[in-house]
Parts: structure tokens; C-alpha cells; sequence
């Protein structure tokens, strides 16, 4: 097991460290002039020269690149603008601050957003799913595979928006999206982020439905279902510890896939609910030109994205016991 | 009394004559054929209309919009002139904006699909059929694409390709945006695909015809497009039915996020983004392209289902 985790963790930083040079290569290395760009299309010509040197641009490019990698372990010094220290992502001219402060301070907003929701979606889809497989009902499955193909082909800025027309601006059900940190008030946090869960889970639960049904339907169906039952165990106790256990593999995969367009796809939701998360952090690093903020979000993004994928590996070979072995 | 008589049927007969008896696939066929009619002929249903979408009717006729830009008349200024009503502040027709919007989504959106499934295609029968390291290198490189926050970047590298190719006092020329926003979304679209032909290729490429191509001294040109691909038409069209609506959705949310397609051309991811800044006090004109995008996506996202069901009658979804 610990191999098998050491093992995706490394391909992991392997798959982080080309996407950052990626990043770095195409954003630093195009001719046009980053220092521009860093600068602002406004940008007067001392100012320019400081930019240039402190984004060290002086320096060739693959020294840039190694300076920029390196200061993510051991820390880096800016001359004239005070040391970011270890895990250094880089340096904001906008902000004039180290970004990872900056990112650090945005990012329980998004997970607070994602991880919330993907509870909600996945608790309730995959509890409707076993419902809708044990009692094999045709209306829990029809209505399921109907709002799965709405939920799959409607778009979270139409949906979004309209709920926050009628149940905020209209009626007043729902409080205007806002974020409160859990540990400074739970029953806020909550309250905050409520809209935009429940605008999210609309979207992505039935998706869970049907796929747990079809897959719940066919593990019931299974030997070693029958095996189970023949030698007198109780039908939840099969359910639960049996079938369960083989439905959850593909359904897992699924959220994974999710969780990562989810995080990737914040910029969308925390613009359609104006929430200040990463994502608008990322939308206002582009507006200012702000490349060092920028390339570490596009960094944190992919980085949530491929840990997803190692949880859900992870999740996967304790689900099922084969995999660890392959 | 004789027996029916056996009637030899090709692949896509039998295709057909399945199509035809799924009311869905039909229903969702008439919808798909009716966006891309209206796309094509949006020039003469702008003639019988008597409006064009770039208009500013509001500004130029006094009555239409308030102080505020916002349409007098309740519902967004529908009207027996305004269809759809008006677009707050500049005061253009919607339902001209929406009709012209369907071409600039379907433009963009049909040529980043071809393209997208050429490249996946050509790559994941290569790395299928090659194997080996080529194989390896192959699927990092798609395990890469696949990580890569695709909306995040491309939001960012925008303003970089139009630093290079567009000098700082220009105005953005609307063919380099329509082509940078192609060749993004086909960069960050193939990986899928090849991902999923190379499990294909690779399945098959143990199979006895293409053993006995190989014992008969057939090429590898030769096997890859006499024996492989005629076996694999399926997996591309359903996923090439399938693209099609992911990449018009994408398209409107890099509009939505303000990347898009620029101004005067009318697309239906800045019509979201108007929307979404004026709700408020206009709801209706976000309601349109909302609907309309909604009912296209199903229809096509049905259509490919069908297409499915059609092609593999075994296959269960």
C-alpha cells in the first residue's frame, strides 16, 4: 500500500513540475516582453526597467526557471522588496507581497465551495441510487435519468443566477452568498455557502443517482451476492458491506473526475455568486497582468486537480483490494 | 407458405432502421437540424425580420429604453418589433443577437471538434498500435493535458497571444480571437479522446484479423486504416457527437468569463455575461440565450445517445 501511494505520489510532482514548466516556458518565454505584460499596458519606462530586474529577466531563461522552482523549496530573495520565504510560489508586483499569502488567504473559500457541495451531491446521489436500486422503481429512475441529462447540460452561470433572482432578490429565502470562515462561525459558514451547494448539487446529484442505481442493479445480480444471501445473511447487512462496497468503485472514479472540474471550474461558480475565492483571484491576476500570481494559481488548480486523482486512486485500492496489487 | 425473405443489410442500413424507430433520437435530430438551419439562413430570417443584430434600436429610437438603458416595456421590452425584446443599454435586438449567436458557436465549435478528433484520433491509435515507449511518453503527455486547469489557462494566455501578435495601440482583429479560442479548446480537448481510442486499439490489436493482416504482410499503414479503423468509427462518432455540445458550452463560459469572442460579433456566452451583470432589472435577457443554449445542449447530448444506442444495440448506458 505504501509503495502503491509513494509510487502516484511521485508521478504526481513529475506530472506538477512539467505543468509549471509549461506555464513558465509559454508565459516567460514568448517574445513579447513579460516586464510589459508584468507592467501593465501603461507602463513608464523606470518602472519597466525595475520589473524587468526584479522578475529577473536579465538572467537566462532556464536560470529563471530553476531560481523560480528552487524558491519554492528553500525560499527566495527579492532585492529591494524583502525575502518570500520557503515554499515561495513567487512574488506579486500588484500586491507587493509574496502570493502565497495572498492564495493561502482565497483558498479555504474555494474548498470551502467544492468539498461542501461534492458532500452534499455525493451523500444524497448515492443514498437515492441504492433507494432506486433495492426498490427497482421505475419513477425514481426515470426522473433520475431526466434531471441527470438536465443536470449534465445546463450551465451553472444560467442556473445560478436564477436561483439568485428568485430566492434572494425576489422572495428572500436564501441570504446573498458570502463567505464566513468555519472556525469563526460554523452555522454562518454554512449559512453563506448554502446557495451556491445547493445550485451545485441540483447540477451534479442525479448524475450519482443513476450511476448507482445501474451499477447497485448489476452487483445485486452478482454470485457472491447470492452466495451471501443463500447462507442467511440479512439483506441489509448485503447490501451494505457487499454490494456496496463493489458499486462504489466506478462512482468514486466519477467523483474524482468531478471534484477536479470542479476546482478548475471555480473561476465560473465564484463568478456567477461573486465569491472571492482563487478562482477570482486568477480572473484578477489577468486583468493586472500579475504573472507570478497567476502562474501559481494556475499551479494551486492543477495541484488540487492531481491530488484528487490520488485520493482517488488511494480511495480506490481500499475500495478494492485487487488494484493494489496491479 | 414461404419463409420472409432474407434481405442483406449494410452496417449503416441497420443503423439507420434502428435510428428511425427512436422517437427521442428523432425528436432530438429535428431540434439539432433546426439550430443549424437557423445558423445557416440567420441572413434571410434577418431580411423577413427586418432587423440586423448590430442595430442600436434603444439608442436610436427614442421611447424603447428608459434613463437607465433599461427597456421601458415589462419582459425585457418584448413587443410585436422586439420579438425578444432589448438588449439594456446599447439597445440591440435580441432575438437577432441569439440567431446570429448560434452561427458564431457553431462556427467555432464544429471546427475545434473536427479538429480535436483528427488529433485524438491519430494519436491514440498511434500510441495503441506503436505501444512501448511511444505509448509511455503518449500517455504522460495526455495524463498532463488531462491535469492541466484548461479554463484557468486559457483565461490567462489570451492576453499573451494578443500581446504578440497584436501591438499594444490595436484594436484584438476578431479571426485571431475566433482562432486562438479553436486552438486552445482543441489543445486542451484530444487528450480524452486519444486516452479512450488507445484502450480501444489496444484491445483489438490482439484480435485474430489483425494477426492474420500481419502474417499476410500487410503494412502498418495498411492496418491501421483497412482493419483498425473501420472498427472504430463507432467510438469516434459518439464521441465526436458528444464534443460538440461540451465545446459550444465552453465557448460560452470563456465568453461568460470575458475571453471570448469580442465585440460586435454576437455570441451567446456574452450575452450570459451582460445577463448575469443586469439581472436585477432585466432578468429576461438572460433568460433567452439560457433556454436556447439549454434546449440546443439536450438535443445534442440526446442525439449522441442515440447515435449510440443505434450503432450497439448491446451496449447498455
Amino acid at each position: 500500500m505504501l509503495r502503491f501511494i509513494t509510487r502516484r505520489t511521485f508521478g504526481a510532482v513529475v506530472t506538477l513540475v512539467i505543468i509549471a514548466a509549461v506555464t513558465f516556458f509559454l508565459f516567460f518565454a514568448v517574445p513579447a516582453d513579460p516586464a510589459r505584460l508584468a507592467c501593465g499596458k501603461v507602463c513608464p519606462p523606470e518602472l519597466l526597467e525595475q520589473a524587468r530586474h526584479n522578475l529577473g529577466l536579465d538572467q537566462p531563461l532556464f536560470a529563471q526557471f530553476v531560481s523560480w522552482l528552487s524558491g519554492i523549496f528553500v525560499g527566495r530573495d527579492y532585492e529591494g522588496l524583502g525575502h518570500c520565504s520557503a515554499p515561495c510560489l513567487g512574488y506579486s508586483f500588484v500586491n507587493k507581497a509574496p502570493v502565497l499569502g495572498t492564495i493561502l488567504d482565497r483558498l479555504p473559500l474555494t474548498i470551502s465551495l467544492t468539498i461542501g457541495a461534492a458532500v452534499i451531491f455525493f451523500i444524497f446521489g448515492v443514498a437515492t441510487g441504492i433507494i432506486a436500486a433495492l426498490r427497482q422503481g421505475k419513477a425514481l429512475d426515470k426522473i433520475a435519468s431526466v434531471s441527470s441529462l438536465i443536470g449534465a447540460s445546463v450551465q451553472i452561470y444560467f442556473v445560478g443566477t436564477l436561483a439568485l433572482y428568485f430566492l434572494v432578490y425576489q422572495n428572500h429565502i436564501l441570504r446573498q452568498p458570502k463567505y464566513v470562515p468555519f472556525t469563526e462561525n460554523p452555522l454562518s459558514w454554512a449559512a453563506g455557502l448554502l446557495l451556491p451547494w445547493i445550485v451545485l448539487a441540483l447540477i451534479f446529484t442525479a448524475n450519482y443517482t443513476r450511476m448507482t442505481r445501474s451499477t447497485m442493479v448489476e452487483q445485486l445480480g452478482e454470485d457472491y451476492v447470492r452466495t451471501a444471501r443463500a447462507k442467511g445473511m440479512s439483506a441489509r447487512s448485503v447490501v451494505m458491506r457487499f454490494a456496496l462496497r463493489g458499486t462504489l468503485t466506478p462512482i468514486v472514479t466519477i467523483l474524482g473526475i468531478d471534484l477536479g472540474a470542479l476546482i478548475g471550474g471555480a473561476i465560473i461558480t465564484e463568478t456567477t455568486f461573486g465569491l472571492q475565492g482563487v478562482g477570482q483571484l486568477s480572473i484578477r491576476a489577468v486583468t493586472s497582468s500579475d504573472l507570478p500570481m497567476l502562474m501559481a494559481t494556475v499551479l494551486v488548480a492543477a495541484g488540487a486537480i492531481v491530488v484528487f486523482n490520488i485520493i482517488v486512486d488511494i480511495m480506490y485500492a481500499f475500495i478494492d483490494p485487487r488494484v493494489r496489487l496491479s | 407458405m414461404k419463409p420472409p425473405e432474407t434481405v442483406g443489410r449494410s452496417p449503416g442500413q441497420l443503423m439507420w432502421l434502428r435510428f428511425r424507430r427512436d422517437r427521442t433520437g428523432i425528436a432530438s435530430a429535428v431540434v439539432v437540424i433546426f439550430f443549424l438551419l437557423v445558423a445557416i439562413f440567420a441572413p434571410v430570417i434577418s431580411w423577413l425580420y427586418g432587423k440586423d443584430p448590430y442595430a442600436l434600436y434603444g439608442q436610436d429610437t427614442p421611447g424603447l429604453l428608459n434613463d437607465y438603458g433599461y427597456p421601458i416595456l415589462p419582459s425585457g421590452g418584448i413587443s410585436s418589433d422586439f420579438w425578444f425584446g432589448i438588449e439594456p443599454g446599447l439597445g440591440r435586438d435580441v432575438f437577432m443577437q441569439l440567431v446570429y449567436g448560434i452561427r458564431t458557436s457553431l462556427l467555432i465549435a464544429v471546427i475545434a471538434t473536427v479538429l480535436t478528433t483528427a488529433i485524438g484520433v491519430v494519436i491514440g491509435i498511434v500510441a495503441g498500435y506503436a505501444g512501448g515507449k511511444t505509448d509511455y511518453v503518449i500517455g504522460r503527455v495526455v495524463d498532463t493535458v488531462l491535469s492541466f486547469p484548461s479554463v484557468l489557462f486559457i483565461i490567462a494566455f489570451m492576453p499573451v497571444v494578443e500581446n504578440i501578435f497584436v501591438s499594444p495601440e490595436e484594436e484584438t482583429p476578431v479571426w485571431l480571437r475566433a482562432v486562438t479560442l479553436v486552438v486552445m479548446l482543441t489543445l486542451f480537448g484530444w487528450a480524452g479522446l486519444a486516452r479512450l481510442l488507445r484502450g480501444q486499439v489496444l484491445s483489438m490489436r490482439e484480435r485474430e484479423f489483425v494477426e492474420a493482416a500481419r502474417v499476410t504482410g500487410a503494412s502498418p499503414a495498411r492496418i491501421v486504416f483497412k482493419e483498425l479503423l473501420p472498427n472504430l468509427w463507432t467510438p469516434i462518432l459518439i464521441q465526436a457527437s458528444l464534443l460538440l455540445p461540451a465545446l459550444v458550452t465552453s465557448e460560452a463560459a470563456l465568453s461568460f468569463l470575458g475571453v471570448g469572442m469580442i465585440e460586435p460579433i454576437p455570441d451567446w456566452g456574452r450575452m450570459f455575461r451582460r445577463g448575469t451583470e443586469i439581472y436585477q432589472n432585466d432578468i429576461t435577457y438572460l433568460i433567452f440565450p439560457g433556454v436556447a443554449l439549454l434546449v440546443f445542449v439536450i438535443a445534442f447530448n440526446l442525439l449522441g445517445d442515440s447515435v449510440r444506442d443505434a450503432f450497439d444495440p448491446k451496449l447498455k448506458r
